[in-house]
């Protein structure tokens, strides 16, 4: 490293940010090839959650120690108080300690430094278009996104590289206007469109996702749309005037996309409910279509 | 079983072709022939599968691999083939169609078609793009009917040009099993956009392979170089003579520790091959008059050109043998994270063995070579390996991300000048996102990769080594037979190998050199 660099890194914070997962290589995080960032933890309690144990924060309970098959597990210090240390090399992932945690969470998280996480994109970089922070969800750790971000945008080698948000769009407006000046775009999940509906899934009103789209639409941040359909529990079916009306009226660059709703993975009651198939999928793209909205981003695979 | 109870197996089997079991045929008469003459020792390192002559045949009497100077051909014509020069692009796909049937190979069919957009540009003068679309269309499909032989490679790039543009349209439409298929990259001259262009086309069809045009160019001279078969790169208007192999994983069983591998038993097996490779470039040169047929004659291959490919396969168990002989004991082996292709020691330990391999090939001289050398190779494997990884590929099923696939290979691709390749599975997300196709491939050739393949997983054809097959094919095969040939490969390597079961559905094997019921 330089020195320039080098002084660089002492300025970077160093809090570190909790991570459920990165991936080198995604095709539907974003524009072209991307890095993906999951952060650990979310505010949403969504009955249809395909991970949940990233919802909540390990709390270092320990309980999980003794059920791990292989010994990855261990107090951080060898006392019991301390914190819970996953180690990754022994690690065969059969998930034994999720089913036992009391609160469902992971003691598999990372935790990255600004700085851990530059050498990851930089040691990627030549592959990827951009970088994608996702969740649980993502803008918890807001101030590791806008630090990171900023430093993507500032660096020489990587500010070719486009940095992307995926929210629920709980975001407060002074939230987002923190991010706006590092991201190139944010793709927002609506998850219903009645407030009710929204409530019964995901556990929190949904005043601040429409307010969230509003904004990030009026500063040409908004990427993507995205509705899971989940047929006859999201409402977008019987709402679909109204939707289809929200819809066309944002830019027309927004991305709408429908994501099928599996069961893989769901531990509450949406245990049970029907999968979507492409054929609900195309049964409600046809109905966005018939009053103008698209073009629709279909899901590639239905698994 | 005696050679009239295999002979009359053959031609009674119920899933070959007449043609089919004629080259079966041509292969028993062949084998029933007294080996060449070699040493005790290397017959003995054949018979327990240190070194493989491929089962190119126990008298070889044509080169593995030929690749004619097609150009020159058109401009010239052929007094052997009684044809004039050509003046249009009708006269010019005429006069290859015929040619492609005097070209010999390791398999009876050519494994190299041409630079087909240099060769033909010159007839397309008046042409609407239409026209040539159509005559292009007609021309794959008769390629891949006729000569149904995944093996069998066509060149195009690394300029753009209406021919090289027709034949990804083409391609893509047709999503035929032949002829494969390789786009040449080269930054300083190919548009990004046509770049896009071929890399969507993988996401279509798994086709093209992109070739790294500047660095396969620097390996050769200025007449040239094509990609043949299975991602083998060779010298223009020559090709290789033989290819005889090195199964790495057996050497590295027989080695008594790291440094005994490096400084006696490579050594010694690479003296080996070269007897080999000796003896069967001496009869096919000496003894066999191909080099009298009338492309010496008409100078369309030169026998200066020919070299013979030095081959080794069965990387990825050669160091993760060697590393459990040394002293990194506290690496718990079934961990696979510890092992080649996962660990950085690992991937290390590998480069310094292409390294080795590379100085050996470069400092022997052959009696028959390119310059005096024969060129080293990262053999695809063949159906009949078992528990052996072709070439330096990382072991199927055990293959991590594509980036980190990538970086854990790339050190190795600038050894290798006839060839390596890795196929690296893409899930089908990319169908819809070609922009992360393009930038994996690009990414991949800035590292130093010489061949960039991929195969999207969902995709009927499936690539095995450098050819294709057709999932659905495969499924057909063995009940009714195909009009393929390089079908009966797959449904072979699919049961020896499993090769379906391989985390990317891709099959592991350069070709099915003998009949096996």
């Amino acid at each position: 490293m330089n020195s320039h660099l080098a002084t660089y890194a002492e300025k970077l914070p160093q809090t570190k940010a909790a991570v459920s997962k990165v991936i080198n290589f995604s095709c539907v995080d974003g524009p072209g090839s991307r890095l993906v960032i999951f952060l650990q933890g979310c505010n949403y309690n969504c009955l249809n959650c395909h991970n949940p144990q990233t919802i909540d924060l390990c709390d270092n309970c320990g309980g999980c120690i003794s059920s791990c098959p292989v010994q990855a597990l261990s107090w951080a210090d060898n006392s019991t108080s301390s914190s819970v240390k996953w180690d990754t090399d022994l690690c065969i992932h059969c998930d034994t300690c999720l089913s036992i945690c009391p609160k469902q969470s992971t003691p598999k998280t990372y935790h990255y430094s600004v700085a851990d996480m530059l050498l990851l994109i930089r040691k990627n970089s030549l592959f990827i278009n951009g970088i994608t922070i996702s969740g649980g969800e993502a803008t918890l750790q807001l101030n590791f996104i806008k630090s990171l971000f900023e430093a993507v945008k500032t660096a020489p080698d990587l500010q070719h590289l486009s940095c992307m948000v995926d929210s629920n769009g709980s975001l407060s407006e002074s939230g987002w206007q923190k991010l706006l000046p590092f991201i190139d775009g944010a793709m927002i999940d609506l998850k219903a469109w009645q407030q009710a509906t929204h409530l019964w899934i995901t556990g929190r009103d949904h005043h601040r996702v429409f307010r969230s789209l509003a904004l990030l639409a009026a500063e040409h941040k908004l990427y993507e749309v995205r509705l899971l359909h989940i047929p006859g529990k999201t409402d977008f079916e019987s709402e679909i005037d109204a939707l289809a009306d929200y819809l066309k009226k944002l830019p027309p660059a927004v991305r709408i996309k429908l994501n099928a709703f599996q069961n893989h993975g769901v531990t509450t009651e949406a245990k049970t409910w029907k999968a979507c198939t492409e054929q609900d999928i195309k049964q409600l793209a046809g109905q966005l279509s018939q009053r103008g909205v698209g073009p629709l981003i279909l899901p590639a695979v239905y698994i | 079983m005696s050679l009239q109870q295999k002979i009359k197996q053959i031609i009674t089997d119920p899933t070959l072709s007449a043609k089919q079991k004629s080259s079966y045929l041509a292969l028993e008469a062949d084998a029933s022939l007294p080996y060449l003459p070699v040493s005790q020792v290397v017959h003995e390192a054949m018979d327990s599968g240190i070194i493989c002559d491929m089962f190119e045949g126990n008298a070889p009497f044509k080169p593995r691999y030929v690749l004619p100077d097609y150009a020159k051909f058109l401009q010239q014509g052929s007094e052997y083939l009684e044809l004039q020069a050509v003046e249009n692009l009708d006269e010019a796909l005429n006069a290859l169609t015929i040619i492609y049937h005097h070209v010999p190979s390791v398999t009876n069919i050519p494994v190299y078609l041409g630079q087909l957009d240099e060769v033909l540009m010159p007839y397309t003068a008046g042409l609407d793009p239409e026209t040539i679309y159509q005559k292009i269309k007609l021309f794959w499909i008769m390629l891949d009917r006729t000569l149904p032989d995944a093996f069998m490679h066509v060149n195009i790039g690394p300029t753009d040009n209406i021919i090289c543009r027709t034949i990804l349209r083409v391609d893509a439409e047709l999503k035929q099993v032949a002829p494969n298929l390789t786009f040449m990259y080269d930054p300083q001259i190919t548009p990004e956009e046509l770049f896009q262009r071929a890399a969507a086309n993988i996401c279509e069809c798994s086709k093209p392979h992109i070739a790294n045009y500047p660095m396969h160019a620097q390996s050769y001279d200025q007449q040239g170089f094509g990609i043949v078969s299975c991602y083998n790169s060779l010298p223009l208007a020559g090709g290789a003579n033989t290819l005889v192999r090195l199964n790495l994983k057996e050497a590295a069983l027989r080695a008594e520790s790291r440094e005994d591998f490096f400084s006696h038993t490579l050594p010694h097996y690479c003296t080996l091959m070269y007897e080999l490779i000796e003896a069967r470039s001496q009869f096919l040169h000496e003894q066999s008059h191909f080099f009298d047929s009338f492309l010496v004659k008409e100078g369309l291959i030169e026998e200066s050109r020919f070299a013979p490919m030095f081959g080794i396969f069965g990387m990825a168990e050669a160091v993760n043998i060697l590393l459990n002989k040394t002293d990194f004991t506290d690496i718990p082996l079934s961990n696979s994270k510890s092992q080649y292709g996962h660990c950085e020691t690992a991937n290390i330990l590998g480069h310094q063995i292409s390294e080795a391999l590379d100085h050996i090939v470069k400092s022997t001289a052959v009696t028959y070579g390119y310059h005096g050398r024969a060129l080293l190779h990262s053999q695809g494997g063949i159906s009949l390996d078992e528990d052996v990884t072709p070439g330096v590929r990382i072991p199927y099923g055990t293959e991590p991300d594509p980036i980190a696939h990538i970086q854990a290979l790339a050190k190795h691709h600038q050894y290798y000048t006839s060839g390596i390749s890795e196929i690296l599975t893409i899930d089908e997300t990319v169908k819809s996102n070609p922009q992360a196709m393009y930038q994996l491939c690009k990414g991949a050739l800035n590292l130093g990769f010489r061949e960039f393949s991929a195969n999207v997983a969902s995709n009927d054809l499936i690539r095995v080594t450098g050819y294709m097959i057709k999932l659905s094919d495969i499924e057909r095969f063995k009940a009714q037979g195909s009009r393929t040939n390089t079908t009966g490969l797959g449904a072979e390597a699919a049961v020896n190998t499993s090769i379906l079961n391989r985390k990317p559905r891709v099959a592991s094997h350069e070709q099915s050199p003998r009949y096996v019921r």
